[in-house]
């Protein structure tokens, strides 16, 4: 059973990507006690599947490498992974929120040697890679996943080949009788940080996302060109393996579009600005990105990017937003429009096609839960009237990642100043 | 302090048993190693291995523990044993990991696993546990310089939290630049109109909240000291300097318009062509009602021209966006539409840039009649009774123009920061050297300062980009190199209001925390906790100054007999002081020039017949190691004759290390640190590059010893190096193979 200490002076936070994970960090460090909680079976969300960030081409790992560390030095945080918020009652200063706790399978003794791994045979889509590869069915979900403790899938339990797994574990880690379970646990404040989800480009029906091996997402593109995703780094195209050296970015797939997305997702300029640095590095001058777009917001400093990018001759911009695709008889997606810098029709085939798919908060596909405030396109908004939970991260707004670590701090403060008023109250 | 008592612990689990002779692990610290207790356990992680430990500090008495298992990094809460020196032998991710599990490779494997044991040993009785830094400072007082929108709202958010704040305004009125608004840009629901500035109601808070005090009309003269105990000196106009005792620092202090003077072409000094602060004066004239020139003729035509001196890829102007601009028009356009809807409203744009839910506001706009227009502006001349602006149709592709009653140019902001540190930095040393005009300079940058920090590494917080104090760091938007002292608003990167009150609430909340970390003694991030601080021999130094020059966070001040004087408060633990010595006299209780120089010393060192090379890997702990234990984690495999030591940044590397190493028989050494330069990854901003530069210079001591310059090699290594970096050890082995053993082995 697990055992969570909380009391009306614990900060909640619930979401434990980069924004989650900054909350609760800071909130900790200035002396408070945090129960975080994850729905994945490890920490750091979208961010540490991206294989590089914008502007600087540095990679997330880096960023989530200390801040691991500073959870680990830190006794104030505790951690539930595979944990999802499913209710919350009472008023600021004193909630009690039940918790649902996925089995994992595998307990603390886990070691992390790997050998449960080597006993696996049953293969799962890899939902790090965004299913675009598979893993065994004993996993650890990424070599920086913290806690560093494998994974059983559900699919295995109960089979021959679980009790081969848990025959495999020396350490009386793999436990497949672990149950669902639900803890409740008191909370003074609550930090609300579920992050986004990217749009369903299957929705955007011109596009053919889905029908059309060849165009994928902002999401996918970042696993393939990271090295430790499905292809090695490789920018290979799905439906061939071909090498795609001719790649199409269309912008505001789903953004600013009352049909699907009303707001402006914000990071995906720069993503895809970032995206052709990633075409380049690959192929050098055979490399060719073309961006389809409305306006390029490469906001603030984020403009020397741009600029970067504007002056390499292996990248053409066309301002339109792309009618439809169609496919080639090769596998080419094919693209058509107007170009609105002078009406000129175009119809272009291209190697891939990247669907810079907008930021969709989290929190619209989950049962959020009545007291979380909503704005029409779904963040979460701050609410005078229940001045107890606040909103962090990519949860609150279409953010980038430095943006949703400043959010972030902020709503630290705030819960903050609640559990303070708790703390003064009781003294 | 108890008497030292040392005990190391050898793991048998993950097959470290089977792959590693443990009795010969135990005998190397038992006789190597000197330790007073050895133990070995079949799973040292467990419950009963812990209790085992536990065991032993509670009732043996073990002060001093060597657990030689698997990577730092790993096992975490098991291996939490917060009263006693740690160290970790890195068995497992350091060595079975990456060594093939085959007859051939067993004897250099065993070696390894010996070495790392030894090292261990040898590393933990060179620690102490630290015992926290005594010269803590106890105020809690939050100053805020500012009194614009981010300053207010970073005191207010300050005093809801519980901490008194002081307010710090040059001129005679909170508000700042949001107080000249007419309106603001909506940040909430239902994002279509323009709202009310907010300034009066954050205002008549302060003015309501007694741990606010405001000094109107005052600029900060003077901030001595460290976090947790500055004393700032509040110059107040027509009144006598207060000196305040403050926790930690907030500057807030905003932006000035960029000057439309420097943009002729678009009309600057014409009568009808204004900024967007000249329109929002007109707007409050207004009051609601159309919106007249300064003639008094009501404006019925006006053009917006965007990004006015702003994204200038020529250099000549900004060269950033300021985010607001596009946003501030469509308001601004909206003023005119809502008094007279008649009024023709153009924006001339290249990039609309709207984020998020303003989008909302954008469309709105269009519904009101605003027209968009995708075009680059030549020039905007007066003609007749107003004003043509010259433009290139980006849509139609064509020249053409269009004639308006009012012009409002887009200007950017430029932030109030401060003089630049290099530049100051430069006009000092020539200054120095008796410039005349570097002195005026000097003084000119000097009036210009924010802060006045008695820092002997200049007055303010080192500039990142454009003159904006942001962070270096996606991660860590906070961090800046004067810790206690954070940017917030404008300052830090062109913003809006609504982003810079949230900007301000962070800001808030990492002041907070540095004055509740400092009073403790903890380092603030990326160590953040880190209870150990440096402290420095003075009888051994000779006052060359490296350290209080290359600290990164100007942490170092030189005391009246020039001396270093440190500021405990002020580090960030980096251990870059400790690397720049000369003389050796910087150490931190748990890693000095001795808890390093003992592991280089503890490996065996095979005689030049025996054909084992031996490479020394100070590798950064942030991102090289990593990257080597998640290599060891996909079991890729790398040489065997390299011997790899954590350091918490390459700046802190003495030279000592690796003339000693290279003096004592190793073959070569290896540096990994991560990228510097623009791009730089350190966390501690300049640890990296100042390590470098540190290592060119070894060169000619190499010479100088008659070694190759290929025995000392300095790689920059990204945490993601997982399959590059045993590759680049492996080439290097193989390098060290050619080169022959050092002449010094054996000697």
């Amino acid at each position: 059973m697990t055992s969570v200490v909380a009391t009306n002076q614990t900060i909640l936070v619930v979401g434990g990507g980069i924004a989650g994970m900054t909350a609760a960090l800071e909130a900790a460090e200035t002396g408070k006690e945090v129960v975080l909680v994850e729905k994945n079976p490890y920490l750091g969300g979208r961010t540490v599947q991206l294989y590089r960030y914008f502007p600087k081409m540095c990679h997330p790992a880096c960023g989530l490498e200390i801040n691991l560390r500073r959870l680990k030095a830190n006794p104030r945080i505790q951690v539930l992974t595979m944990a999802e918020v499913t209710g919350i009652a009472g008023d600021k200063g004193n909630y009690s929120v039940t918790v649902k706790l996925a089995p994992r399978f595998v307990n603390e003794s886990c070691t992390a040697c790997g050998e449960c791994n080597k006993a696996a045979s049953t293969e799962i889509l890899d939902a790090f890679n965004y299913n675009l590869g598979k893993v065994k069915a004993a996993y650890l979900p990424s070599d920086m996943a913290y806690p560093q403790r494998y994974v059983i899938d559900p699919s295995v339990v109960g089979s021959a080949e679980g009790q081969a797994i848990k025959a495999a574990c020396k350490y009386g880690a793999v436990d497949l009788d672990m149950k669902e379970e639900v803890v409740t646990l008191n909370a003074g404040a609550i930090v609300w940080a579920t992050g986004w989800q990217p749009y369903d480009a299957e929705k955007i029906t011109p596009y053919r996302y889905g029908e059309f091996k060849n165009v994928i997402t902002n999401v996918e593109f970042e696993r393939l060109a990271d090295p430790h995703g499905p292809t090695g780094g490789k920018l290979l195209r799905p439906s061939d393996g071909k090498e795609a050296k001719n790649v199409a970015f269309i912008q505001c797939a789903g953004s600013r579009d009352e049909n699907h997305l009303r707001h402006c997702s914000r990071f995906c300029c720069m993503a895809s600005l970032k995206q052709t640095r990633y075409v380049q590095e690959a192929f050098g001058d055979a490399g060719k990105s073309t961006v389809y777009y409305i306006d390029i917001r490469a906001i603030d400093r984020f403009e020397d990017f741009y600029q970067e990018v504007k002056a390499n001759p292996n990248v053409a911009f066309v301002k339109s937003k792309v009618a439809r695709i169609s496919e080639d008889k090769n596998g080419d997606p094919r693209l058509w429009g107007v170009n609105t810098e002078g009406y000129i029709r175009y119809s272009e085939p291209y190697d891939l096609v990247v669907l810079a798919v907008g930021m969709e908060p989290s929190v619209k596909n989950v049962a959020i839960p009545a007291e979380v405030l909503g704005d029409s396109s779904g963040f979460v908004m701050a609410d005078p009237a229940n001045a107890g939970i606040f909103g962090a991260g990519c949860a609150t707004n279409a953010l980038d990642v430095n943006r949703a670590v400043q959010s972030a701090t902020a709503a630290a403060l705030r819960a903050v100043q609640v559990v303070n008023q708790v703390a003064r109250a009781e003294a | 302090m108890a008497e030292m008592k040392t005990a190391a612990y050898i793991c048998k689990g993950c097959e470290l048993g089977v792959r590693l002779d443990a009795a010969a692990l135990v005998k190397a610290a038992t006789k190597d190693g000197k330790m007073n207790l050895v133990r070995e356990h079949d799973f040292l992680c467990s419950a009963d291995g812990v209790a085992l430990i536990n065991n032993d500090i509670a009732n043996e008495g073990v002060t001093h523990v060597a657990l030689c298992a698997c990577s730092r990094r790993a096992k975490t809460e098991a291996f939490n044993f917060p009263t006693v020196a740690i160290s970790r032998g890195n068995l497992r991710e350091g060595v079975i990991w990456i060594r093939p599990d085959s007859d051939e490779a067993r004897e250099t494997t065993q070696e390894m696993a010996e070495d790392y044991v030894r090292m261990a040993c040898a590393e933990v009785k060179a620690m102490k546990v630290p015992e926290g830094n005594p010269n803590t400072g106890t105020s809690k007082t939050l100053l805020v310089v500012g009194g614009g929108m981010s300053g207010m709202t970073a005191a207010l958010e300050g005093a809801k939290t519980g901490y008194k704040v002081v307010l710090v305004e040059k001129t005679g009125a909170l508000g700042g630049m949001a107080a000249k608004l007419w309106k603001r840009i909506p940040n909430r629901e239902p994002f279509k109109a323009p709202m009310d500035n907010g300034v009066a109601d954050l205002v008549a808070q302060i003015d309501a909240d007694a741990n606010i005090k405001v000094y109107l009309n005052a600029v900060v003269a003077k901030t001595a000291g460290a976090p947790g105990r500055f004393k700032v000196d509040i110059a107040v106009e027509s009144g006598p300097t207060v000196t305040e005792d403050i926790g930690a620092i907030i500057q807030a202090t905003g932006f000035t318009t960029y000057d439309m003077a420097k943009l002729p072409n678009l009309g600057a000094g014409q009568a009808n062509v204004v900024d967007q602060l000249g329109l929002e004066a007109l707007a409050r004239a207004a009051n609601g009602g159309p919106i007249k020139r300064a003639d008094g003729k009501e404006v019925k035509s006006v053009v917006f021209v965007q990004c006015a001196g702003q994204r200038d890829a020529t250099k000549t102007h900004l060269e950033y966006c300021s985010g607001h601009c596009c946003a501030t028009s469509v308001k601004q356009a909206m003023y005119f539409k809502d008094a007279n809807p008649d009024v023709d409203t153009v924006v001339l744009y290249t990039d609309l840039r709207m984020p998020g839910n303003n989008e909302d506001f954008y469309r709105a706009a269009q519904n009101k009649g605003v027209i968009f227009s995708k075009g680059a502006v030549a020039n905007v001349s007066a003609s007749g009774d107003g004003c043509t602006v010259k433009f290139k149709d980006l849509i139609l592709n064509e020249e053409t123009s269009a004639d308006a009653d009012l012009v409002v140019l887009a200007t950017g902001m430029v932030p109030t920061t401060g003089p630049d540190l290099d530049q100051l930095n430069e006009a000092n040393r020539a200054a120095e050297g008796g410039d005349a005009a570097a002195k005026e300079q000097v003084i000119q940058m000097m009036s210009k300062s924010v802060l006045n920090l008695d820092y002997r590494q200049g007055p303010d917080v080192p500039q990142f980009k454009h003159g904006f104090n942001d962070s270096h760091f996606i991660c860590f938007p906070y961090e800046t190199r004067r810790t206690a002292i954070y940017a917030a608003g404008p300052v830090r990167r062109p913003m809006d209001i609504a982003q810079a009150q949230e900007d301000a609430t962070g800001a808030a909340m990492k002041a907070i925390q540095a004055m509740e970390n400092a009073g403790l003694g903890r380092a603030a991030h990326p160590r953040s906790g880190d209870l150990s601080f440096p402290t420095a021999r003075l009888e051994g130094c000779t006052q060359c100054k490296r350290c209080t020059v290359e600290c990164p966070f100007g942490a170092i001040d030189e005391d009246e007999k020039r001396f270093p004087l440190f500021n405990e408060s002020r580090c960030r633990r980096c251990g870059t002081c400790m690397g720049a010595c000369p003389v050796r006299v910087i150490s931190f209780e748990n890693y000095s020039v001795n808890t390093v120089g003992a592991q280089i010393k503890a490996v065996d060192i095979p005689d030049e017949f025996s054909e084992k090379p031996r490479v020394l890997i100070l590798a950064c702990e942030n991102d090289a190691y990593p990257a080597l234990d998640m290599a060891g984690m996909n079991r890729n495999a790398y040489d065997p004759f390299v011997r790899v030591i954590p350091v918490r940044c390459l700046g802190s590397v003495n030279t000592i290390w690796i003339t000693d190493a290279l003096n004592s028989g190793y073959d070569g050494v290896m540096l990994m640190g991560c990228k510097h330069g623009e791009q730089y990854q350190c966390h501690f901003v300049k640890g990296s590059e100042l390590g470098r530069y540190r290592m060119s210079k070894i060169y000619d001591t190499l010479k100088g010893m008659n070694l190759e310059e290929d025995r000392l090699m300095d790689l920059e290594v990204a945490i993601t190096d997982i399959e590059t970096l045993p590759k680049k050890i492996n080439d290097y082995a193989a390098r060290i193979v050619e080169m022959g053993p050092s002449p010094f082995k054996g000697l």
